[in-house]
């Protein structure tokens, strides 16, 4: 044990008397593992890490913390995108990575109960035999943890159709910031109260840790169709979006990617997309067999009436996976044509892509800064790739391009982020989107859970706020502040 | 008791911020008596006259509209475009109604509830503070999604001024499967089951009805699948589907409770009373009922959904009843709601005594 402060060298011992030595990390070298999440711009490395194997041994070390007042931070698998699981380096990271138990699958109910820790794509798999399926699918999903999706409120491709994470969670245990542990919602709907699993879910970690998640589960669908068409530029591609979509159809997922993902995608996995694209599209239907296949007709002829010189149909799962090969590459393909990259991840009503797609466009000419364009496009949802050198000194320039993007959405009426999350990375926007009072009244929420801000600390608000101050009624300078009693970090 | 009737969300405000003591709120009054009767009201806020569509972008299959407008008036608005906001309470009102009390109807198999279709929020506290949340994207996970928990919150937490809702385009076809059973589950377990995407499975006591809506070529193949896995017939819409179960001074029930024990709670119901007005939402898990009020029948209601890890909810009932009986009953987490309240409204100004634990 090396240099712990008083509180963490007190956490650290009663926790590995609780939990056992191997559930309690000190270590300067083994702690630095956790620095960072998918997010490896910010780091910074935890006071402590616990590895708790209960809801128990969560609301242990909570309870302690809180006693303490020691901040803490939950972990899962620590792919989010947004830096909401950065540690803090005063206090206690709480890695949840030994909560893995699927506790109970009742397929008759449509439901599964597990561990914070379960992968993802393990809920889908050990439903698949009976015919169902866990909907929410982030492209980390081999890797992610519930939890962390609980926390994102995570979406995937597929959300188009099916929802995010919070369509999906009925019910949920929490360890709440007091060490208390609370059960809201669960196996049936409709639970009397405020929707607080409603509000819990994407929250970013802030309101407490969850150590059981009650999610629903879908059937799998009879068919499902996945068609890629070629177009010469993203207008085209653009219009054929809008056409599907004034058609009354709704596709489980509707993907777009520009010339410059595309060559990017091929460089790295071949994935044969209709040479000479300006763009692609990923259009992906499921459901009922004769549904589908008269939705794959009418999306075909509305693809060729907007230009689309290539359509192929995956007529097996080998070529499904094939055409979503390029895709699912496309953010790691970045590094084949260029030494950094930024990811953004902003949201534009859908009607608004074609403008958007222009004025960034614009944006790159003028700064010399390429940009590439992977996206939802069935949900405006933009993946923009800002491609830099930083050995040339590009990263200021890139930053301001990314930046910029941001602005392009938020006037269009959209969002800042659309699935990864404010987290440590974007708190500096939230002030673009929301008012100050807007914000107050978000942190209403948050005092009611945990009113001495020891939860997850400084993400997601661009200020903190002290508990027990009204909203609205701030008139320059923060009373206490005046008053020399407090200062606003 | 006075009343206030805005018109505009600054108005709504002004309102608030200039008064003292306990408000209720209300649309059309459709729903004014669910709940607990609540304490009475120095300030009634009318919001039927915030009743304008805002923007409904047809592109985006995205609408904004004021919390006072009738959710029918609004159907009919977003109808022209042949897109409709997918939430079909039997008990239609105001779209702030809706939400204040997180109403569904049978298509909540398919859709959901209001919760799962609303982007964004602006509502207003008992102070005259305004705040927003959410947005006008589909996708969007800035801040705190306040209008989850101001969902189905009865007006505890303050007023709905207005919504950004999420539309569905419109189906163009319909069939409905149809066949009688006494025990249902075993039907709806297999439709549940089967390649069929039905948008509502209601069970109306005698007969369970499997809606299948959607596309043209769609409808037919689905609909013969279903009919020959019930032995159902298909046909039309009979009528009175989805309606809410009355009786005279009867206690309106709301039973939530795991999926499959569907048969269970029918049993339960049926053995409380002979023959009683009920529909379930047999593939989501809510069974409505409307039963002579009874305390002793409620207390054994209670411990039969309990034992399935739901609830039983009296949404109505003649008041001299609602007194005697507690109509929320026992609420998970009930401590930190009464902090959330405490934060949004530390007056306990807003529909005091309306909701959970006299909230």
């Amino acid at each position: 044990m090396t240099d712990l402060s008083a509180p963490l060298a007190a956490i650290a011992t009663a926790a590995a008397d609780k939990l056992g030595a191997d559930a309690v990390v000190t270590e300067r070298a083994a702690l630095r593992t956790y620095e960072c999440d998918g997010l490896a711009a910010y780091r910074c490395i935890p006071g402590l890490v616990v590895l708790p194997r209960t809801a128990a041994d969560v609301a242990f070390v909570v309870r302690r913390c809180h006693e303490l007042g020691v901040p803490f931070v939950a972990r899962g698998s620590g792919t989010g995108l947004s830096g909401g699981a950065l540690p803090v380096e005063t206090g206690v990271l709480i890695v949840m990575t030994r909560m893995t138990a699927i506790k109970e699958i009742s397929v008759d109910d449509e439901r599964a109960v597990v561990e914070p820790g379960v992968i993802n794509l393990n809920i889908t798999r050990a439903v698949a035999d009976d015919g169902y399926l866990y909907a929410p699918d982030p492209s980390s999903q081999q890797v992610c943890s519930i939890g962390g999706n609980v926390a994102e409120n995570s979406g995937g491709a597929h959300c188009l159709k099916y929802g995010f994470t919070a369509h999906h969670v009925t019910g949920l245990e929490v360890v709440l910031p007091d060490g208390t542990i609370e059960r809201f919602g669960g196996l049936a709907p409709d639970s009397p109260g405020y929707d607080v699993v409603g509000s819990f879910v994407g929250s970013e970690g802030t309101l407490g840790i969850a150590t059981e998640v009650t999610v629903r589960l879908l059937r799998r669908p009879e068919t499902v169709q996945t068609l890629l068409a070629g177009f010469r530029g993203m207008d085209d591609a653009g219009a054929a979006v809008s056409a599907i979509v004034a058609a009354g159809i709704l596709p489980s997922a509707i993907e777009m990617m520009d010339d410059l993902s595309i060559a990017a995608a091929e460089a790295a996995v071949s994935c044969g997309y209709p040479p000479g694209a300006g763009a692609v599209l990923i259009v992906e239907l499921d459901g009922p067999l004769a549904e589908v296949e008269a939705d794959l007709g009418a999306v075909e002829k509305l693809c060729r009436d907007a230009g689309a010189f290539e359509l192929r149909v995956a007529v097996d799962e080998a070529e499904r996976v094939a055409i979503w090969r390029g895709r699912k590459s496309a953010f790691a393909a970045m590094g084949r044509i260029s030494p950094d990259y930024i990811v953004q991840d902003g949201v534009v009503p859908r009607t608004s892509l074609p403008e958007v797609l222009r004025d960034i466009a614009a944006l790159s000419e003028e700064t010399g800064i390429r940009v590439a364009n992977v996206f939802h496009a069935g949900d405006g949802n933009l993946h923009p790739l800002v491609l830099f050198d930083e050995s040339k000194g590009e990263t200021d320039s890139a930053e301001a391009v990314s930046r910029r993007i941001l602005d392009l959405c938020i006037e269009h009426g959209g969002s800042i982020t659309g699935e990864h999350g404010v987290g440590h990375d974007k708190k500096k926007h939230m002030g673009r989107m929301f008012s100050d009072v807007d914000l107050d009244v978000m942190q209403l929420v948050r005092c009611a859970f945990d009113p001495d801000s020891l939860c997850n600390p400084g993400k997601v608000f661009p200020t903190p706020r002290l508990c027990g101050e009204r909203p609205g009624r701030k008139t320059g300078v923060h009373p206490l502040q005046a008053a020399g009693v407090a200062d606003i970090f | 008791m006075n009343t206030t009737s805005p018109t505009s969300v600054q108005e709504l405000a002004a309102a608030l911020r200039d008064s003292t003591g306990t408000v209720a709120v209300r649309g059309s009054g459709a729903r004014q008596r669910w709940g607990a009767p609540g304490a009475p009201a120095d300030l009634v806020v009318d919001m039927s006259g915030m009743n304008r569509v805002v923007e409904h972008a047809v592109g985006d299959l995205v609408v904004t509209v004021e919390a006072g407008a009738l959710l029918d008036a609004l159907q009919a608005s977003i109808g022209v475009h042949r897109q409709w906001l997918a939430l079909d309470p039997p008990t239609r009102g105001t779209v702030g109604g809706m939400l204040a009390t997180a109403d569904s109807g049978p298509r909540r198999l398919r859709f959901g509830t209001p919760r799962d279709l609303l982007l964004g929020v602006t509502v207003v506290l008992a102070d005259g503070t305004i705040a927003r949340s959410g947005g006008k994207v589909v996708k969007n996970v800035a801040g705190y999604d306040l209008g989850k928990l101001f969902t189905g919150a009865y007006g505890t937490l303050g007023v709905i001024a207005t919504a950004t809702l999420r539309l569905h385009p419109m189906f163009v076809a319909r069939r409905v499967v149809s066949v009688d059973t006494a025990r249902p589950w075993s039907l709806v377990r297999e439709v549940l089951r089967s390649a069929a995407t039905p948008t509502a499975i209601d069970y109306d006591g005698t007969t369970l009805h499997v809606l299948i809506e959607s596309s043209e070529a769609g409808v037919d193949a689905q609909a013969e699948g279903v009919a020959a896995l019930t032995g159902g017939a298909t046909g039309g819409l009979p009528s009175g589907f989805g309606d809410r179960p009355a009786g005279n001074d009867a206690m309106l029930l709301k039973l939530t409770y795991r999926l499959s024990a569907l048969d269970d709670v029918l049993a339960a119901v049926r053995e409380c009373a002979s023959d009683p007005p009920l529909r379930a939402h047999a593939g989501s898990g809510v069974l409505w009922a409307a039963l002579t009020p009874d305390a002793d029948v409620l207390a054994r209601l209670r411990a039969v959904v309990a034992a399935y890890d739901g609830a039983a909810v009296v949404v109505d009932a003649p008041d001299a009843f609602k007194q005697t009986v507690d109509v929320w009953g026992s609420v998970r987490g009930l401590e930190l709601m009464r902090r959330i309240k405490a934060q949004f409204d530390p007056e306990g100004r807003m529909n005091r005594g309306r909701f959970v634990g006299d909230i």
